[in-house]
């Protein structure tokens, strides 16, 4: 059907003829078949650009999990030898801190929630035929896999990859006189900045995308809300990585020409580079938080078939997130001996962002009230998000109050704490999003039993995971020590320890019905048909999965993306492409 | 519950923990307030045969009210754990009590070089004592501390004493604290600072005042031996391989 043909729809005027589409230029109306390396590797097309850096995610998942698991062996059990690996020393076990906080926050959490949803929804739910840039997006993803190259390589130069925290302070990090380490330092940088360059590259896209590729009749406040936390967490990052990226070169400078921008005694100072690390390292973990905040937000309204409560309330409070989350970096550093006299003032803004967070969730919860809720996989993982993130949230407040930070500060508290907080977004959501749109990327439904033991594995052990480390915490434990017998005056830790390490071991094992049901559906599972949910947003009008261009016929829009069940109506939901009047396809008969 | 705090040994540290018991109770109640109430909904609004959903989107004042006002108290129970803690943190922080005398802590990789002025309380004369991961103060008398890092950044974090502060290399910390148990507590190293940061560890030895002097008098006695500045080189612990001499210019005031 021409949406455009019909009469005009009641809540707007007569959406403009579609216009000449952008992003044309790397794929002409007719395509051509496309030679192995033009269609999976040197893609243009954003789908297949998303595939890739899902899959890239999960296998830096993978090898993120198996340096957490290494760890936590250890942990339980110091000294211990490691099946075809020896008994691990110190300097390995700082090598695993390091690399497992890097890998799962620049290459699993980025890729995962930006590379992938970002790239794969972006354009087909606002009913473009592709990202404003394509080439730019190829050059992103091939920028993110020399990175990915440059990280993983790092663990076979001589001396191994890098020790000295994710977090990479100096002096440590800037002289290898102390670290005992030259190489691996050098390409974690090197690393990190390309991969800074490659989402610069993608967020560019992301946003202008959104805002200038708009089917007809689509107005920013159409906008399915995880299209907005992307674009704000696009603008977050792009905001926030040039300082990253600035003390990263003058990190490598130093330890590679002999300046001293951290150096005290040529004059530098090591707090310049906190300074510049949480100025980008506070905003990120807003980067990570939204784009999973929009993935529950997507599938609570579907999975209750009813509107998301409060679409104002939640993109403002989205908005006020962002913004404040510049304003809180050195609550990082209340210890590290910045003035006292900026610590209230830290203290304020940190507590304030409960606020918008609180908006958020709340308006989430709220969606639930007089709805009809349906436990798919996804929909469990998105209430699991809200109800884990909740713990991560409230610990949250007890790390920004200045005075009680230096208590928990550096111990196994803010170990806990910033697991809480970015599992669920980065996990819970990715999740739920890859049970929601695997349909769509792939065609067929996946497995819900499979998903099901997936979801309450994963969520057991989280919990068991993670709450022991609140408790040895409480106790005083600094985190980063390999030796968990060292500090006896701090009480027996041995037992939470060991439930720690059976909870991470429970995690990684209850990934594999995921694996199982991810590529076993790929070819047995049930075809899923355009729009198996019964959802709204355009990605559910295209094709399952979409063809290279998306649409069979440019969408238009007529209604905000959440209209479920709205009265005199025979079906409870309302595409947004749909005219009024006509009735939905692909109708569950 | 609460004894999963270590025991609390300054003047501080009361302040300290009942600044965490009372954050953990204001947001404990949201926290069950938040989960119940999704867990009631969860529950009340599961599918089920000929109900149907409402069309309720969150846009008339009343139901955005029902957001707003929660989220308004949670703005008062910010604004009141803020107010708590800036009382803890100033009184820890800003104010300056007359000190019975200064302390002087050196982090290095991977120890602490730790000294006490000697009998009269003036650091920087003939009759300090350095020890090697060993501090010794008299209870009830207020502590301050010149903190110092030769290479790295260390973090000296007594948990009973509720005191941390990062050594930063280029910047003395002047600090205090008062112990109020005698006792002898661990001095940890809370920032990664290389290899052997998990065994950098100290003894903090708290006396009864008493007792702080006749430490004092013992530790003079043995002064030539005492007093030799600790060992440069790293301890046993570290490997051979990464050096532990710290560069010159490592500690300048500002």
């Amino acid at each position: 059907m021409n949406p455009v043909a019909e009469a005009p729809a009641i809540r707007r005027p007569a959406p403009p003829a579609p216009a000449a589409h952008g992003g044309d230029d790397a794929h002409g109306g007719h395509h051509e078949p496309e030679s192995f390396w033009r269609r999976y590797v040197f893609s243009t097309d954003h789908k297949m650009i998303a595939k890739q850096y899902l899959f890239t995610g999960v296998f830096m998942a993978l090898v993120g999990g198996f340096l957490a698991q290494l760890m936590r062996v250890q942990l339980a059990s110091p000294g211990a030898e490691i099946p075809g690996m020896g008994a691990m020393h110190a300097g390995q076990y700082n090598t695993y801190v390091t690399m497992h906080g890097t890998t799962m926050i620049f290459w699993v959490a980025m890729p995962l929630l930006l590379g992938a949803f970002g790239n794969f929804l972006i354009p087909l739910m606002i009913g473009a035929k592709d990202m404003a840039f394509p080439r730019l997006n190829m050059l992103s993803y091939w920028t993110f896999a020399l990175s990915t190259v440059v990280l993983l390589g790092s663990f076979f130069v001589p001396g191994g990859a890098s020790p000295v925290g994710w977090t990479a302070y100096p002096p440590l990090s800037a002289n290898p006189q102390y670290s005992g380490n030259v190489w691996g330092v050098h390409l974690w940088i090197l690393a990190v900045a390309l991969e800074m360059v490659a989402f610069l590259m993608g967020g560019i896209n992301y946003i202008t995308t959104a805002i200038n590729l708009r089917a007809p009749g689509m107005r920013m406040k159409d906008l399915p809300l995880i299209l907005w936390m992307q674009i704000v967490a696009s603008v977050i990052f792009l905001f926030s990585a040039g300082p990253l990226v600035a003390g990263a070169v003058m990190l490598l400078l130093d330890r590679t020409a002999g300046t001293g921008f951290y150096n005290p005694a040529a004059g530098g100072d090591p707090l310049l580079f906190q300074h510049l690390f949480w100025f980008f390292g506070h905003p990120e973990v807003y980067v990570l938080l939204l784009p999973g905040l929009g993935i529950v937000a997507e599938i609570l309204p579907v999975f209750s078939r009813k509107p998301v409560f409060g679409y104002k309330m939640i993109l403002w409070s989205t908005i006020a997130t962002g913004l404040l989350s510049f304003v809180v970096w050195a609550h990082h550093q209340f210890v590290s001996g910045i003035d006292p006299r900026l610590a209230a003032p830290f203290s304020l803004t940190t507590i304030l962002i409960s606020v918008p967070v609180a908006v958020t969730l709340f308006s989430f919860i709220a969606t639930l009230w007089k709805g009809s809720i349906e436990f798919t996989t996804a929909m469990l993982f998105a209430l699991g998000m809200i109800a884990v993130f909740l713990i991560g949230g409230v610990t949250g407040i007890l790390n920004g109050s200045a005075a009680a930070d230096i208590y928990i500060h550096d111990t196994y508290f803010v170990v806990a704490h910033f697991h809480y907080a970015l599992i669920p977004p980065v996990f819970f959501g990715f999740f739920a999003g890859i049970y929601y749109w695997y349909p769509k990327m792939f065609g067929r439904m996946m497995n819900e039993t499979l998903g099901k033991l997936h979801f309450w594995g994963t969520t057991i052990f989280v919990n068991v995971t993670f709450l022991p480390m609140f408790v040895m915490g409480l106790r005083g434990y600094p985190r980063r020590v390999y030796d968990p017998t060292q500090f006896s005056s701090l009480g027996d830790m041995t037992l939470m320890q060991i439930l720690a390490t059976v909870g991470t071991a429970g995690l990684l094992l209850s990934q594999v019905p995921l694996l199982i049901n991810f590529f076993g559906s790929l070819r047995w599972g049930k075809v899923a048909g355009p729009n198996p949910w019964r959802a709204n947003t355009l990605e559910w009008a295209a094709p399952s999965p979409p063809p290279h261009g998306n649409f069979a016929a440019q969408p238009s829009v007529y209604r905000w993306p959440y209209e479920y069940s709205a009265p005199g109506r025979a079906e409870d939901w309302h595409p947004q492409h749909l005219p009024s009047g006509a009735a939905a396809e692909g109708s569950r008969s | 519950m609460p004894d999963w705090l270590p025991v609390a040994a300054s003047t501080y540290a009361k302040d300290i923990d009942g600044l965490i018991w009372l954050i953990t109770a204001i947001v404990g109640v949201w926290f069950v307030i938040a989960e119940v109430v999704l867990f009631y909904l969860i529950f009340r609004y599961r599918r089920r045969a000929g109900v149907k959903p409402e069309y309720v989107d969150g846009s008339r004042k009343k139901q955005i009210a029902w957001i707003l006002v929660p989220c308004a108290a949670i703005l008062a129970c910010d604004l009141v754990i803020d107010a708590a803690s800036a009382r803890v943190w100033d009184e820890m922080k800003l104010t300056n009590p007359k000190p019975h005398m200064t302390v002087r802590v050196d982090g290095r990789q991977w120890a602490w070089d730790l000294t006490n002025p000697g009998p009269d309380r003036v650091l920087d004369t003939s009759d300090d004592i350095t020890l090697l991961n060993e501090l010794h103060v008299p209870a009830g008398e207020v502590v301050r501390f010149e903190l110092r890092s030769r290479d790295t950044l260390h973090s000296l974090w007594v948990p009973e004493l509720r005191l941390k502060q990062d050594a930063v290399p280029g910047r003395t910390f002047r600090g205090w604290f008062e112990a109020t148990r005698p006792g002898e507590y661990g001095i940890l190293c809370a920032e990664l600072c290389g290899v052997a940061h998990g065994v950098m560890k100290g003894t903090l030895i708290v006396h009864e005042s008493s007792g702080y002097e006749n430490w004092l008098r013992s530790a003079q006695a043995q002064a030539p031996a005492a007093a030799a500045p600790a060992p440069a080189t790293a301890p046993a612990t570290a490997p051979a391989t990464v050096p532990a001499t710290a560069p010159a210019g490592g500690s300048v005031a500002r």
